[in-house]
């Protein structure tokens, strides 16, 4: 759930519109270079910005009683790196501001921010730190994912706590507000997310040995990862 | 169905747990209108903590109705769905026609090596109309 149109002053729409802009230009150059280098890679950057769109599209009931939505960025900044989900979030977002009226243009700039940048950098740290420590492959693709989407739905609300002050208890106060309206609802959403990137996984591992490697998901030779090991298992069927 | 399915069928039926759950608990009982959008929870949070604010643009193109909006969040979801069947079902087929490559290939040297025994005749499958 992104932020309504007209529902940022004008002056942190501008400032989040100008944080958000170098991102997704230096995103626009590594996607045109990376199809530019490898045009085989094309079909899955479609791939996961299709993964993006659907989950984006979901809106699921939460334990808080209101419903959110996924927001799908974790597979592709774990595939392609956060500089290219910069753009595939951003495309996304505004084809929903667009046409559904759902976020919009002049919260573009701090929607982009949280969705497109925050999540997938977040997403994609944790994802390399627990590789770092040998955790299996599929559990690393969920913690990533997990907080791809949870770390998305903080920002929103500490955007809008800083937008929108508590007269009596400051930030901090509209902090805990929107943070009960976004960042809770999210909790669950974010596992379903985990899980459901952690199923496309599992199916590319098995439907694109070659591209994960090239990518760096998948290593060859040397310690076998617990994902590599579903994959073997689908070549050799 | 062998190890693998299992376990992504165990994981998408988790997700759907996940989703009915809170409606089968009657999580949303508490609330006047249950299950709306944290957009729009949030839109009432701005108004309480700023009730002077106006929002100061509004969407260039909004959809009509909810049947309508709902229906461009199915067409969002289903082009997406869309891109990736397509792309699984690229590569399952692309690994089939591998296979059938290598297999036909085998099947070819084996003949060259014993020509003089003919090729069984091979059952028909009985779908008469």
């Amino acid at each position: 759930m992104h932020i309504a149109e007209g529902f940022l002053p004008p002056a942190h729409a501008v400032a989040w519109g100008v944080a958000s802009a170098p991102f997704v230009v230096h995103g626009v150059r590594s996607l045109t270079r990376e199809v530019r280098e490898h045009p085989e890679s094309t079909l899955l950057l479609g791939a996961s910005g299709a993964f993006t769109f659907v989950l984006s599209a979901l809106k699921l009931p939460s334990v808080t009683g209101s419903c959110s939505h996924p927001t799908g960025t974790g597979l592709g900044a774990i595939l392609f790196r956060p500089p290219i989900m910069a753009v595939l979030g951003t495309i996304t977002l505004l084809f929903q501001a667009l046409l559904l009226a759902h976020g919009g243009l002049t919260t573009l700039g701090a929607n982009v921010f949280s969705m497109a940048i925050v999540g997938p950098w977040t997403g994609y740290a944790v994802y390399r730190l627990l590789r770092r420590f040998d955790v299996p492959l599929m559990v690393t693709v969920f913690c990533g994912a997990f907080a791809a989407d949870l770390s998305t739905y903080c920002v929103t609300s500490v955007q809008l706590a800083l937008a929108f002050p508590d007269p009596g208890s400051g930030f901090l106060g509209a902090l805990g507000k929107f943070g009960s309206i976004f960042a809770v609802t999210q909790i669950p959403l974010a596992v379903s997310e985990g899980l459901l990137t952690v199923f496309v996984m599992r199916l590319l591992v098995q439907s694109s040995k070659g591209e994960l490697t090239r990518l760096g998901v998948l290593v060859t030779g040397g310690r076998p990862q617990a994902g590599a090991g579903t994959g073997t298992e689908a070549v050799a069927r | 169905m062998s190890r693998n399915a299992k376990i992504n069928a165990l994981l998408l039926f988790v997700v759907a747990a996940l989703a009915v759950l809170p409606l089968v608990l009657g999580l949303g009982d508490h609330k006047e209108e249950p299950f709306t959008g944290a957009d729009a929870e949030a839109e009432t949070a701005i108004t309480e903590l700023e009730p002077d604010y106006e929002p100061w643009f509004s969407p260039l193109y909004e959809p009509p109705s909810g049947e309508i909006e709902s229906a461009l969040f199915s067409f969002q979801a289903a082009l997406g769905a869309g891109v990736l069947a397509y792309y699984f079902g690229l590569h399952r087929g692309r690994r089939q026609g591998e296979l059938r490559a290598l297999a036909r290939q085998d099947a070819a040297t084996a003949e060259a090596a014993a020509e003089a025994i003919g090729a069984e005749p091979a059952t028909e499958p009985a779908d008469r109309a």
